[in-house]
């Protein structure tokens, strides 16, 4: 305890310390230090992802770390004088490495951290970063706790409330149903998150909601949220869950000779590549998604063949976010250049950094195009506000609607 | 209703099949076999793996998990269970839920963690209409598959030589061995039944419910050992009773009371039982003779 109070104060003095220095250069930055003249943005950032590279949720992290380096290499390319350091960190999708990884990337001279990639973990360091004045943009960590009360956090992906409120409204649009069951896990915050804003957002709407059913981690017998489902006359099933019990129900449903149609949400995202499953049960799935890696615009187009050739593979929604990431800071960084008369980022201070970014992704007047969605814009609690894309399987492939 | 009591019913033979390995092993070898619900897990990826990678025909690849889960019982039980015959029952315990570990965590080093799914084995088999209500195939060949052994087992243990001397072993080890029979064969024996059961039972689950994770055996091993005391550990036609009505308290609790409390419901039941008999359902009532 005495420990924790030592470098509680330590870290606070510290803080203090920064932001005094930082406050004096960020003075002379205007008239001139730090900045090119030209509304340039010059020098070299150095930019930290972390993520579970390695252990159960390594897909998510590697797909991550693949995208946004791809991402830099891009930029280190177009020769604009501008140019990004990539250092990636492994947490194994724990909130104690993750913060032993963050502090790696401080001794390293992180400048922004395009983190962290999974929720858990993100709490732990966006806890860290506040208290230190270091800028983060979360690929993918989607709850709402990430961001509540910590103005240096940002989210790249849909916060959970969104998904919700964005699929009543999709299926109230184009009329895909009336009659809506929900069957969601209710020990788990993401799926119950969606699920509370959906359900709110389809009373607002005239969805009827005529069967709620729910499930815990362990679940495997759906038979009675199915029959529960099909009893009610559901046309359409929302499921606001991971892939996982998402084919469990699919083919439970198909077993029970039950046919709705069925929508699902982010974590929908990856029930093709489960090993063995028959993905004849998933046609006709809707779910909806930022990303879909066949879509036809030049942005997606290019994306998906740099990351084939590198990796041999279809980039998934999370190489999509983490592709966005470096892009989404250089915008900004522009953004701040073009105002102030251009910026040098070379050495500067993470914690200036922090505010310059902080200031530009909460203008209304910042908006970023990327692979998950075309005019970007945030609001000051960190939320990002963008065109949710809904995709069909169609074939054992997403196909845009 | 009547669609949950036949899923009710479906669920629960799989936990009787379950259930009669613990059952069987506990009345001849006196120990809880926590490593059981692992030989599912075991059963579901090796016929998992002959179907998928090896491209091999369904039954063929029930075989083939029934004869590797038959192998793996007998080598734990001689590894892990025999130099202990003597020790104290709390070692006993504590080994097998060292096994139980050592399975799932050699289950997650070969096939990884990422849940594979089960391929339907009776995908061009139209479920039936009764009575209004749809029963799928898998339903079906549970329930059969349990009759089945059910009665095999009777005959078995009450029919053959080899099934008497199992008996005669559960009533008084020392005296069996007294009249001639080998008591480690037929312990051997035993585990192999159980983990042949298992295997299929394996094959069932992953079937009914198809995902297949290193921890797969876990949550259905305890409510089938649960099935067990509940009929009365130690009888098999207890282990039956136990599993169908087990299995039905399931399905119906979630139906019709909650999905989140359906466990806690199960395993409440099982406690009202203990309370008001506490050798369970068809338990045998054993007087400690002093």
């Amino acid at each position: 305890m005495k420990k924790k109070l030592l470098s509680l104060i330590m870290t606070g003095a510290l803080v203090m310390a920064m932001t005094a220095c930082g406050g004096s250069t960020g003075a002379s930055g205007n008239s001139g230090s730090g900045a090119t003249g030209n509304g340039e943005l010059t020098g070299t950032l150095k930019l930290g992802v972390i993520g579970p590279l390695t252990g159960p949720a390594a897909i998510y992290g590697n797909a991550v770390a693949n995208g946004a380096q791809i991402a830099v290499d891009e930029i280190n390319a177009l020769g604009t004088g501008f140019s990004i350091e990539l250092n990636a960190q492994d947490d194994e999708h724990d909130a104690e490495k993750s913060v032993n990884a963050y502090h790696q990337l401080q001794d390293w001279g992180v400048q922004a951290i395009a983190g962290t990639v999974t929720t858990t973990p993100c709490i732990a360091v966006s806890a860290e970063a506040n208290s230190d004045r270091v800028f983060m943009l979360t690929p993918s960590a989607s709850a709402t706790s990430v961001t509540d009360g910590k103005d240096n956090v940002f989210q790249l992906c849909f916060a959970d409330p969104n998904q919700g409120s964005a699929s009543a409204q999709y299926i109230a649009d184009n009329n895909l149903a009336t009659k809506v069951a929900v069957i969601y896990n209710n020990a788990d915050a993401y799926s119950t998150g969606i699920y509370q804003t959906f359900k709110s957002k389809a009373s607002e709407l005239g969805l009827q909601i005529v069967s709620e059913t729910t499930f815990t981690d362990d679940t495997t017998d759906f038979s009675v949220q199915v029959g529960d489902a099909q009893s009610n006359g559901a046309e359409l099933v929302f499921l606001p869950i991971y892939y996982t019990p998402a084919s469990l129900i699919l083919q439970q449903a198909s077993s029970a000779g039950y046919k709705p149609k069925f929508f699902g949400v982010d974590g929908m995202d990856g029930i093709l590549t489960i090993e063995g499953f028959d993905t004849s049960l998933a046609e006709g799935v809707m779910l909806l998604t930022p990303f879909s890696a066949d879509a036809t615009d030049d942005l997606t187009a290019n994306f998906v063949k740099a990351y084939n050739d590198k990796y041999g593979e279809v980039p998934s929604q999370f190489a999509a976010d983490g592709y966005d990431c470096p892009y989404a800071i250089m915008a900004a960084l522009k953004f701040y250049a073009g105002k102030n008369g251009g910026l040098d980022v070379t050495g500067m201070s993470a914690e200036k950094l922090c505010d310059i970014l902080i200031k530009v992704f909460a203008d209304p007047d910042f908006s970023v195009d990327g692979v998950t969605g075309l005019g970007m814009r945030w609001n000051s609690n960190g939320e990002v506000n963008k065109e949710p894309k809904a995709v069909v399987i169609q074939n054992g492939a997403y196909v845009g609607m | 209703m009547l669609a949950h009591l036949i899923n009710g019913i479906s669920l629960g033979s799989i936990y009787a099949i379950i259930a009669l390995g613990y059952t069987m092993v506990y009345g001849i070898a006196k120990m809880l076999n926590f490593a059981h619900g692992d030989v599912i897990m075991v059963g579901g990826y090796v016929s998992f793996c002959s179907m998928m990678y090896l491209g091999l025909p369904a039954p063929v690849a029930i075989l083939a998990a029934v004869f590797v889960c038959t192998v793996l019982g007998i080598v734990v039980e001689r590894l892990a269970y025999k130099p202990l015959r003597a020790a104290t029952s709390l070692a006993v315990l504590i080994t097998a839920i060292g096994m139980s570990y050592f399975l799932q965590n050699a289950a997650l080093l070969i096939w990884g963690a990422n849940p594979k799914a089960f391929p339907n084995m009776f995908k061009n088999i139209e479920a039936i209409e009764f009575a209004g209500a749809r029963v799928s195939p898998v339903a079906i060949v549970s329930i059969v598959a349990n009759l089945i052994i059910m009665i095999a087992l009777t005959l078995f243990t009450t029919r053959t030589k080899v099934g008497k001397a199992m008996r005669a072993v559960s009533e008084d080890k020392g005296a069996a061995t007294l009249m001639g029979i080998n008591v480690n064969f037929t312990i051997s024996l035993t585990f192999a039944i159980g983990s042949g059961l298992a295997a299929i039972a394996g094959v069932l689950l992953c079937t009914a419910y198809p995902t297949l994770m290193p921890t797969t055996g876990s949550m259905p091993g305890i409510k089938a050992f649960t099935a067990a005391v509940f009929g009365g550990i130690g009888s098999i036609p207890g282990a039956m009773i136990g599993g169908i009505l087990l299995g039905i308290i399931e399905i119906l609790a979630r139906a019709y009371i909650s999905s989140e409390l359906a466990d806690a419901i199960v395993f409440g039941v099982l406690i009202v039982v203990l309370i008001f008999r506490p050798t369970g359902l068809l338990g045998k009532q054993v007087h400690e003779k002093v």
